[in-house]
């Protein structure tokens, strides 16, 4: 953790390649600093010893002419360890300047850093206290809501409750005006009979020459009765009052009359029903469960019944007697109630075993599948019936036999006709099926040759890319080997290209996996491996030819691409491809 | 249905004797008496002024004839037409007049109710009673003719005077528990007098006829109350009908509510079971019969009037005590028929035009109404019928009565009047509509 490597690219010394390691320690906070170590500071005294000194002077200059400064390192004797010490402690001063304005400008940058997250912090703590007092609203601003409900709803029942008394007022309101102006009304009237009262009492003063009123009758008649009128006496009165009372008693009688009578209907119905109800629970209690409630239950019925029958003969009318049978008719009848209830409770019990036990069926259903069948075989007999007489219609014909023949003959003709006819399909269809099943084969077989090419080609593609992983492989190694990796590296992109463009074209892939090599051994440098590989952009501005190169070389590659079909001329492009390369380098 | 010629009449005054052997009309100032079978004129009397008020003896011998604006009273006799018999009021006025129940008293009530003057046409004797009181219906007679009810109002109280109308005895003096008594009425038993307050008071007292008080009842308070009461002819229900628009019935051995009839405006089945609804348009195609739910015109009466045409105002029973026919005056287009033993609507009998009279025909449930045009409308469980009233220059049917053993009807225009007699197999009449139940 935290080895970070620094490759060292310039990658022609064996030198090099034995070290450049800086070690950083992933304690340190700043990534910026690097620390030096004693230990790697004997790794970095590593770098320069007494016979690399030209050679690391060279890298030395590069590097600071890389970095801006000026200054260039001689050495004092050509082939001398020493320097000369001018350049030298210019280039160390500068060196140390740089690294001093490094270090001011790191130290800037962590105080901004710190203040950056003490802020951060700060507005963190912000704002979570912010979301706290949002939570704290929002929960505030819910509560409110609901208070207001609640207090809408009270307004609606009081409004409603408003409304049912403003109705009421007008209620009594149109009441008040109804009987007032009844009043009024009657008040009118009284007024206007009073007025004529007095109206006809004056006239009456005035005109006291009214002729008495008078009865004139012919002559008196008779009673209609025929009967002598007579006095009015005490006795007489005493008679009316009498004859009234015998009057209302008469119509009491008969009123109670025709009310016993009623009553003992209705009595005799209870009774009945009473008996009923006795007679329907009483067999039915010693099938029925918990039969020992219910015998009790019928014995205290029967001693009821014969204490009832006695009492019967003896006061009906009696209101004693009446209470007993109206509670006895209703103990019945809640024990009928409860009788069938169970009944019902046990129906829909056994109605359930019969649902899930299905060889148990019921009576009715047994009888009406009974039906149904015998309905049915009435049927097929009646059918097999009719059936049997046109079959002996049929053969109890009365043509002769040519023509018997020619019958059956035309009755089967079409059936021979259609039967030819999709025999003819059928053998179409086969022969089709056929020759689809030859091409499908073929197919196959050239998909799994293609295949296994591909598979044989791509491991090797594989192997070599592995095997050119390492980076300082020998290029002559990898060059005088049969030269289809490298081919294979710059082809590389092609082959993916390709890949997409013809993935169908099986050919293809034979005439790439077949490449010839005729690269030339030279080994390209660094960028123009970069360059290959695409890591690195091609500049443009500096190296025109490269420019014109990369034109070519991507004309070359669609030139390859597309004359990649035919097997021949492949060769001589991936010549052209490798002769522009080489051109590049020199 | 046969139709006789139309006769004329005058005010209405048309009336059957009661053993239903002659038919007496008033024509202006004379009085004709007619055979019922042959309509043949057997006498003509002459009054003196046109008639007002005309009635039969109870014996069928004499007829009344009262001129109010005269104060005068003329009884003709049938046996011998020429005896005559007037009795004079004088200065003091006439009102009303009627026989009494045994056909030889007439009972006067003077101008104002000052008093009711009970003339003896046997004895020329005259009784006077005070205090009568000026109401809807303040003197009944009980059926069998026995016993009188009168009510008085003394010191602004109400009082119910009983007398025995053999004599004129007076059997009992009660005060009654009503704020302004507005009508009396016997059962037809005549052991129960129903006593009912005016319609600012809801309240209707049963009592005995020894003048002990059976019961009160009140539907409802402060709203109008009762409008018209009805006994049934077995004096086993008695009907009120008042002013909220619905019909209650009490039964003769609690007095207590055993139903309540309803009039709504709109009738739906959910409501009442078994019942259909006929309508009779004025229309050529016969009578429809609709299917509920349907609609009743409604008229709004005036709110700021007095008597407001709301409410139950007639109600009648048929002779059986099977039906009853309720008119409530808001909706004046239709006639309700309720069934007793079911307790339910029977009918709703819609015409086009108000409804001006219906009567239940004395021995069969068949009720006949008319409403001011020329038809004739009947109806009966079994089916309805509408008859036009065969007559040249339209005759308006304004009202109508039947004959005692209702064999044939009377119908009164005007002033003309015709007489349609039913058929022995009415029920079996091709023109009569079968109505199914509901």
């Amino acid at each position: 953790m935290g080895e970070r490597w620094t490759t060292e690219t310039s990658m022609e010394n064996n030198e090099i390649s034995r070290m450049s390691h800086v070690m950083m320690s992933p304690s340190r906070q700043s990534n910026l600093e690097l620390a030096y170590s004693l230990s790697t500071y004997s790794v970095i005294g590593a770098f320069c010893t007494e016979d690399n000194v030209p050679q690391c002077l060279l890298h030395i200059n590069q590097e600071l002419a890389s970095l801006g400064l000026p200054v260039c390192i001689e050495a004092s004797s050509p082939e001398g360890a020493n320097l000369n010490a001018v350049p030298v402690l210019n280039a160390v001063y500068e060196l140390l300047q740089i690294h001093r304005r490094d270090m001011c400008t790191l130290e800037e940058m962590e105080k901004e850093q710190m203040k950056k997250s003490s802020s951060l912090d700060l507005i963190q703590m912000t704002n979570s206290r912010l979301k706290d007092q949002l939570e704290l609203s929002i929960r505030e601003k819910s509560g409110l809501y609901e208070t207001e409900r609640q207090l809408q709803l009270k307004l609606k029942t009081l409004q409603r409750c408003l409304k049912g008394e403003k109705d009421e007022v007008q209620k009594l309101q149109s009441i008040i005006a109804s009987r007032a102006s009844q009043y009024s009304h009657d008040a009118k009237r009284k007024e206007r009979e009073a007025a004529k009262l007095k109206e006809r009492l004056s006239q009456l003063l005035i005109d006291r020459k009214d002729k008495k009123l008078a009865i004139d009758v012919l002559n008196n008649l008779g009673r209609s009765d025929g009967k002598r009128s007579q006095w009015r006496t005490t006795k007489a009165t005493a008679s009316h009052e009498g004859e009234m009372y015998k009057f209302l008693l008469c119509d009491y009688e008969e009123s109670q009359k025709s009310l016993v009578l009623e009553n003992a209907e209705l009595k005799k119905v209870l009774q009945q029903m009473k008996k009923e109800m006795m007679h329907i629970l009483s067999p039915c209690q010693p099938s029925s469960r918990g039969a020992t409630a219910d015998e009790e239950l019928a014995e205290s019925d029967e001693d009821e019944k014969t204490r009832d029958s006695s009492r019967d003969t003896l006061d009906q009318s009696c209101e004693h007697a009446r209470e007993q049978l109206t509670n006895s008719i209703r103990l019945q009848w809640r024990k009928l109630r409860n009788h069938v209830e169970k009944l019902d409770n046990q129906a829909s019990q056994v109605l359930h075993q019969m649902e899930s036990n299905k060889d148990m069926i019921p009576f009715e259903t047994h009888q009406d599948e009974m039906e149904r069948m015998r309905h049915e075989v009435q049927q097929c007999k009646e059918f097999i019936h009719a059936q049997q007489q046109l079959l002996q219609q049929q053969l109890s014909t009365s043509f002769d036999d040519e023509t018997a023949a020619l019958l059956y003959d035309c009755y089967t003709l079409e059936e021979k006709e259609r039967l030819k006819e999709e025999w003819r399909l059928f053998e179409e269809q086969k022969r089709n099926f056929e020759k689809e099943r030859r091409n499908f084969t073929e197919a196959a077989i050239r998909l799994g040759r293609e295949k296994q090419a591909f598979e044989e080609d791509r491991a090797a593609w594989f192997k070599n890319h592995f095997l050119n992983m390492t980076p300082f492989t020998n290029r002559r190694r990898c060059s005088s080997s049969d030269g289809q990796s490298s081919l294979s590296i710059i082809s590389e992109p092609e082959i993916r290209m390709s890949v997409k463009a013809h993935k169908a074209k099986a050919s293809t892939y034979t005439t790439f996996s077949t490449p010839k090599s005729s690269r030339s051994t030279a080994a390209p440098s660094t960028t123009d491996l970069y360059r290959t590989l695409r890591l690195i952009p091609d500049c443009s501005s500096s190296m025109h030819s490269n420019q014109v190169w990369q034109e070519s070389s991507t004309n070359g590659d669609e030139d390859i691409r597309i004359k990649s079909k035919s097997r021949g001329l492949h060769c001589s492009d991936l010549d052209i491809f490798a002769l522009g390369e080489d051109d590049s380098l020199t | 249905m046969n139709f006789s010629e139309l006769f004329k009449q005058s005010n209405q005054l048309c009336k059957v004797s009661p053993d239903g052997k002659y038919l007496a009309t008033c024509v202006q100032y004379r009085l004709v008496v007619r055979d019922v079978s042959t309509l043949q004129i057997l006498h003509l009397y002459t009054c003196l002024d046109q008639v007002s008020h005309m009635e039969w003896s109870s014996d069928s011998l004499f007829i009344l004839c009262a001129m109010y604006k005269r104060g005068l009273i003329q009884v003709w006799s049938l046996e011998q037409p020429d005896w005559h018999c007037k009795i004079d009021e004088g200065s003091i006025g006439l009102v009303s007049s009627r026989w009494s129940p045994d056909g030889r008293h007439i009972l006067n009530t003077t101008e104002f109710h000052l008093r009711v003057t009970v003339w003896s046409l046997c004895t020329k004797a005259v009784s006077y009673m005070k205090y009568p009181k000026a109401c809807q219906k303040g003197i009944d007679f009980s059926k069998d003719g026995g016993y009188m009810a009168l009510a008085e109002r003394r010191d602004c109280k109400d009082y119910v005077s009983i007398f025995v109308c053999e004599d004129w005895h007076l059997l009992r003096n009660f005060e009654t528990e009503t704020q302004d008594l507005s009508g009396l009425e016997w059962s037809p038993n005549g052991c129960v007098l129903a006593v009912w307050d005016s319609c600012l008071e809801y309240k209707v007292l049963l009592y005995s006829l020894d003048g002990r008080l059976l019961s009160t009842y009140s539907a409802y308070e402060w709203s109008l109350g009762v409008k018209c009461v009805s006994w049934s002819p077995s004096s086993q229900f008695l009907a009120i009908g008042s002013y909220d628009e619905k019909v209650r019935i009490l039964n003769h051995i609690t007095w207590g509510k055993i139903a309540q009839f309803e009039h709504p405006a709109s009738i739906d089945n959910t409501k009442a079971e078994g019942n259909f609804v006929l309508s009779v348009p004025e229309l050529p195609h016969p009578d429809e019969i609709c299917a509920p739910p349907i609609q009743i015109p409604v008229v709004k009466p005036d709110p700021d009037r007095a008597n407001p045409k709301i409410g139950v105002s007639v109600l009648a029973f048929s002779s059986d005590s099977r039906y009853l026919a309720s008119r409530n005056d808001n909706m004046a287009t239709a006639v309700w028929v309720w069934d007793m033993q079911k307790m339910s609507l029977e009918a709703v009998l819609e015409q086009t035009a108000a409804v001006r009279c219906f009567q239940w025909d004395p021995r069969h449930p068949r009720l006949a109404l008319c409403t001011g045009n020329s038809k004739l409308y009947l109806w009966s469980p079994r089916g309805c019928v509408s008859v036009q009233v065969p007559a040249e220059g339209g005759f308006q049917v304004q009202s109508l009565s039947w004959h005692c053993s209702g064999d044939f009807l009377i119908l009164l225009g005007k002033d003309q009047l015709c007489l349609c007699y039913m058929d022995a197999e009415q029920e079996e009449n091709t023109s009569c509509r079968h109505c199914e139940n509901v």
